[in-house]
């Protein structure tokens, strides 16, 4: 299967079989939900961000397996992160996976969120792969749900 | 009669590749393809006869009027209903619920009142209900289905009462390819005197209608899912009931005599027609149907049980398939999960190898959570669909399995 290697790399394949911090954090500091109702992807994000820095985060999902991967990716990219850095992590996330410029893929910088730019290919799902870092910035401004609309 | 791959021809756009392989299209429930014969006669009716009807004096208007009439004959035929003004021309199969929804119960309802429909219906025929009855302090009662997906005729009769002011069912299951039992319904139904819609959108390209015979007081379907263009539905209403209906829409054609005291209306199908209709849409659909009856039910019957037999078959084989809708009475829809897999990403892969399913909720997320499910695939099929076909998707299912279970 090659030519699904594009989209359902091993990385991908192996994030959604077992999301890295995926329970939920109880208690947390800020926590909110990102909905899709096109498809139904459901998660919470989950932060334990005491001052400026995020000492812990996860990142709950049912939904398909681009937004069970991203939304693991994302967490491991983020713990011990300020906000700051998170700031710009998400822009170039955004960039990385919704920007107008073919981005140019670099390892250190975008990590293994790499692995989700074949999402670009395919316009419906998208949204699945930038769900969790959109329900990451509303948690970090305190609001309780994101959607992707 | 012809041959399985002269009438797979017919279809022009099934002979292409999408994403380099050979197009796979299993998303009939979703829409049909057209064939050659609706496609040329769009064209000849825009490059040749367009006109507006009933309005002109003039050659093309008179035609136009008269092509437009013919649908409609065409129409109230294919289903047999008693009379033309029996048919009326529509958006869709959804506009067609929110006429009865407005012009049939807005009237009837009271506070208390209830509108029976089953677990398994399209969000087209609970949302327009729920909206009528929120505004009158009415609501929806569903019937409930069995695991099988099969609604439950006991619990159906006994949910009918002196409130039920109206049942309204689908005819056959958009996400389980059931086929409900109508005239059944319709008679236990009319048994206690109340009205009953059928939301056919997903039969009349899979079955003969006759709604006569089934005895239901509103049928309605959409032509672009039997072969036609979109944007044109089909409301069949008995007569009776259609000349005490209020208007839908007000606006030209509908009106008998217009001043600024007060306005009359003419009777149906005008009645419910205001405005310049979707002529092309109506000739497109004649077309559709004259193409689906010269091919046949029994041509179509056979080809369809061989296809569902050869895909349940198929599917079955695979352990980690489920298949979700296994009523014994159904339209070649098949409705599957794999445990392991979401339904997205099953549809994205097989989008990849050039084969088109649809994969969600189907517009019927009472329906899924019923079933405690979020989401399925669905491969529907129709007579041009093959046997290869469903060889691939089987292969290509089998590859997604292995990719993510490994």
């Amino acid at each position: 299967m090659e030519d699904l290697s594009d989209l359902y790399q091993e990385i991908i394949l192996a994030h959604n079989k077992r999301p890295r911090n995926g329970e939920p954090l109880i208690p947390c500091t800020h926590q909110a939900e990102g909905f899709n109702p096109l498809c139904g992807d459901k998660l919470t994000v989950y932060l334990r961000k005491p001052d400026e820095q995020v000492n812990e985060i996860a990142c709950k999902t049912e939904g398909c397996a681009i937004s069970r991967a991203s939304g693991s990716i994302m967490t491991t990219m983020i713990q011990g992160k300020t906000v700051n850095e998170i700031g710009k992590l998400i822009e170039e996330t955004k960039a990385l996976l919704t920007g107008d410029e073919e981005p140019e893929i670099d390892l250190v910088q975008h990590g293994e969120m790499a692995a989700l730019v074949g999402v670009r290919k395919f316009p419906a799902r998208v949204k699945c792969a930038t769900l969790a870092w959109h329900a990451l910035e509303s948690a970090l401004k305190g609001a309780m749900e994101a959607t992707t609309e | 009669m012809k041959e399985d791959t002269d009438l797979r021809k017919d279809f022009p756009i099934l002979n292409q590749e999408i994403n380099g392989k050979p197009l796979i299209y299993l998303d009939n429930a979703a829409t049909t393809q057209k064939p050659q014969a609706v496609i040329d006669r769009l064209s000849d009716f825009l490059s040749k006869e367009n006109a507006n009807i009933h309005r002109g004096v003039h050659y093309l208007s008179m035609n136009a009027t008269t092509l437009y009439d013919e649908a409609r004959t065409c129409v109230a035929n294919f289903i047999n209903a008693d009379h033309n003004d029996e048919i009326i021309f529509v958006r869709g199969a959804t506009e067609a619920i929110n006429l009865v929804a407005r012009s049939f119960c807005n009237e009837r309802l009271e506070p208390g009142d209830e509108i029976l429909i089953t677990e398994m219906e399209h969000h087209a025929n609970i949302v327009p209900w729920q909206l009528i009855a929120g505004e009158n302090g009415s609501r929806v009662v569903p019937a409930p289905i069995t695991d099988e997906g099969e609604t439950d005729l006991d619990q159906f009769e006994s949910l009918l009462n002196e409130r039920t002011k109206l049942v309204a069912f689908v005819h056959v299951s958009n996400a389980l390819g059931t086929i409900n039992p109508a005239k059944e319904m319709v008679e236990i139904a009319h048994r206690k005197g109340i009205p009953v819609l059928i939301d056919g959108a997903q039969a009349v390209a899979h079955q003969e209608v006759d709604v006569q015979d089934l005895g239901c007081d509103f049928y309605v379907f959409s032509s672009h899912k039997i072969f036609g263009p979109d944007g044109l539905g089909v409301l069949y209403g008995r007569k009776d009931l259609l000349n005490k209906m209020t208007p839908y829409q007000g606006g030209g054609d509908m009106i008998e005599i217009v001043s600024f005291d007060g306005t009359t209306f003419r009777p149906s199908p005008e009645r419910f027609e205001a405005g310049t209709p979707n002529i092309s849409g109506a000739i497109g659909l004649k077309a559709a149907i004259d193409y689906v009856t010269n091919i046949g039910w029994e041509t179509i019957h056979k080809k369809e049980s061989l296809l569902m037999n050869h895909a349940n078959k198929l599917l079955g084989e695979i352990p980690s398939i489920k298949l979700v809708g296994t009523a014994e009475n159904k339209v070649p829809v098949l409705s599957f999960t794999i445990d392991s897999v979401h339904p997205h990403d099953i549809a994205t892969i097989l989008d990849t190898k050039g084969i088109a399913v649809r994969a969600g909720h189907h517009c019927a997320q009472p329906l899924m959570k019923r079933l405690g499910l979020s989401a399925t695939t669905r491969a529907s099929l129709t007579f041009y669909n093959t046997v290869d076909e469903i060889n691939q998707l089987t292969e290509t299912l089998k590859e997604i399995c292995a990719l993510f279970e490994s």
